[in-house]
């Protein structure tokens, strides 16, 4: 459904030009999780917006569903790190998940069952009424991806979702990623720089390296389901693959394992 | 209990402040300086001594007050409307604020009473002109902190819109100016407090009612007590606007207040 081709991109000129991108091909499947990983100022993001439809990249193309992005396609979300600044303060939490909801066809009653539907399946339909400033930071995410969920989209961006949260929290939005996921059965891209977060959550893992960003890894995830943050982290090839990954992360690519 | 107790003693300065110029007053004995106690008696004379029915309103209260807080809130609104609106545009647009900009730097610059000759000219003496000069001078402020407000919307604001498809006008309504609000509010609030100044101004030339009015005629007859009187009901209706405007605003920017403490 996600089709991307020599994508590149270049921030400013000359000297100080920055290469973040250096031709990216990746191809994702409907129904697809796909974990993007790698080290912090890798061009990650570059990566997300280019696909959001954000920023126009220097080179190459970006195709879904069949047809190229230049503006943000219709049916795209996305939840972005920073829920405090993404989320509208002025609005309730009911609000902020009906907002986008207003383009599609759909009455105010729609609207709000859509919406209140929506928290429910992040476990907030008690929340409805709250501002999200009232909210944890664990619950205001949970705010986002009700927001994502309600619109449903067919590609769900996530740019590191869980990384402003705590490590409780990070594991309880894991698996509530996992969850909705199953019920809607939509395509994910999921950015993160944490290795076993990419593992855990993904059927795919794309590992990327230093910018110029390329991609040096392309590994599938086959964990026995349904995941389990204490029995999948413990299983062999959970703890294979995230050395594997860490390894391609590190750009240690031809190192072997050592031997035990 | 509490509340009257912490009132009482933000408020206890008031009438130790009168009970001094009482005495500092009539020990000068001074014709330009009248003591409180005879400005109240001139007030209540003036305007408080009508009939019961008229919640003892006077003629003199009820053609002057009324009529200058009309002008004073239908030069705001004015001001409100053309600001906020043009502002926001402004606010959005670089090319076109590069190219207003020197215009309103131009227009902020004029001191609004020099106008009064032209637009006493223009609408002749009375309450369009003195709604065009109290709306001319009190809209800079708006314009420029609606311009301000909705150039510094956070950019993921603007993205989470943008990704969600908002068209153009609803993240107008529903994004920039709501996220402009605080800085609106910060223009309107000072508007207000010029517009009771230059409702007054407008109103010492070329007026035949109005509080400005009355305070020039009280002059012209040295009725100092009624001068002084005067000089009261405006300093109250200036603190009453003040108190009400940001009685609203608190309710209406509470998610403001209370989302910056959080963060």
């Amino acid at each position: 459904m996600l089709e991307i081709s020599n994508l590149t991109h270049t921030y400013g000129t000359g000297p100080g030009a920055h290469h973040a991108l250096g031709g990216i091909d990746l191809k994702v499947a409907e129904g697809e999780l796909v974990c993007i990983v790698g080290p912090s100022g890798c061009g990650k993001s570059t990566l997300l917006r280019s696909i959001a439809g954000l920023l126009r990249p220097t080179g190459g193309r970006v195709v879904l569903n069949g047809s190229p992005v230049e503006r943000t396609p219709d049916d795209l979300a996305v939840v972005f790190q920073d829920y405090s600044r993404s989320l509208f303060p002025w609005m309730s939490v009911a609000d902020n998940v009906s907002l986008p909801l207003r383009r599609k066809d759909m009455d105010k009653k729609q609207r709000r069952q859509a919406a209140m539907e929506a928290l429910e399946q992040v476990g907030l339909d008690g929340a409805a009424a709250k501002y999200p400033w009232q909210l944890s930071g664990g619950m205001q995410q949970r705010v986002s991806i009700a927001r994502a969920l309600a619109y449903r989209p067919a590609l769900l961006l996530m740019d590191e979702p869980f990384g402003s949260v705590d490590a409780q929290t990070r594991e309880d939005l894991e698996d509530l990623t996992l969850r909705v996921r199953s019920h809607h059965n939509m395509t994910i891209l999921l950015i993160t720089h944490d290795i076993d977060e990419s593992v855990y959550v993904g059927d795919r893992v794309v590992v990327l390296s230093k910018a110029p960003a390329t991609i040096v890894g392309d590994l599938r995830v086959d964990l026995p389901g349904p995941r389990d943050q204490i029995t999948t982290r413990e299983h062999p090839d959970f703890v294979h693959l995230r050395a594997e990954v860490g390894r391609l992360v590190r750009g240690m690519r031809n190192q072997a394992a050592p031997a035990s | 209990m509490k509340r009257f107790l912490r009132a009482l003693g933000r408020l206890w300065t008031i009438p130790v402040a009168l009970v001094a110029w009482e005495a500092v007053t009539r020990a000068a004995d001074d014709n330009f300086f009248p003591p409180p106690t005879e400005i109240a008696a001139r007030m209540h004379e003036m305007w408080f001594s009508g009939p019961a029915e008229r919640l003892w309103l006077t003629d003199a209260a009820l053609d002057n007050i009324p009529t200058s807080i009309g002008r004073i809130f239908a030069g705001w609104l004015l001001a409100a409307a053309v600001g906020i609106s043009l502002g926001l545009v402004l606010g959005r647009s670089a090319l076109l604020s590069r190219f207003v900009e020197p215009i309103i730097e131009f227009g902020r610059a004029i001191p609004p009473p020099a106008l009064l000759p032209f637009f006493l000219a223009l609408f002749a003496a009375g309450t369009q002109m003195q709604v065009a000069t109290i709306a001319f001078g009190i809209v800079w402020p708006i314009l420029l902190n609606s311009g301000d407000g909705a150039r510094h919307v956070d950019r993921l604001h603007l993205e989470t819109a943008q990704v969600f498809g908002m068209s153009r006008g609803q993240r107008l309504v529903r994004i920039i100016l709501p996220a402009a609000l605080p800085k609106i509010f910060a223009g309107l609030r000072l508007s207000l407090s010029l517009a009771l100044i230059l409702m007054v101004i407008s109103e010492l030339v070329g007026s035949t009612n109005g509080i400005g009015f009355q305070l020039l005629d009280a002059q012209r007859s040295f009725d100092l007590p009624g001068v002084w009187g005067t000089i009261v009901v405006l300093g109250v209706l200036g603190y009453a606007f003040n108190s009400a405007f940001l009685l609203v605003e608190r309710r209406l920017l509470s998610w403001h207040r209370a989302a910056k403490q959080t963060i």
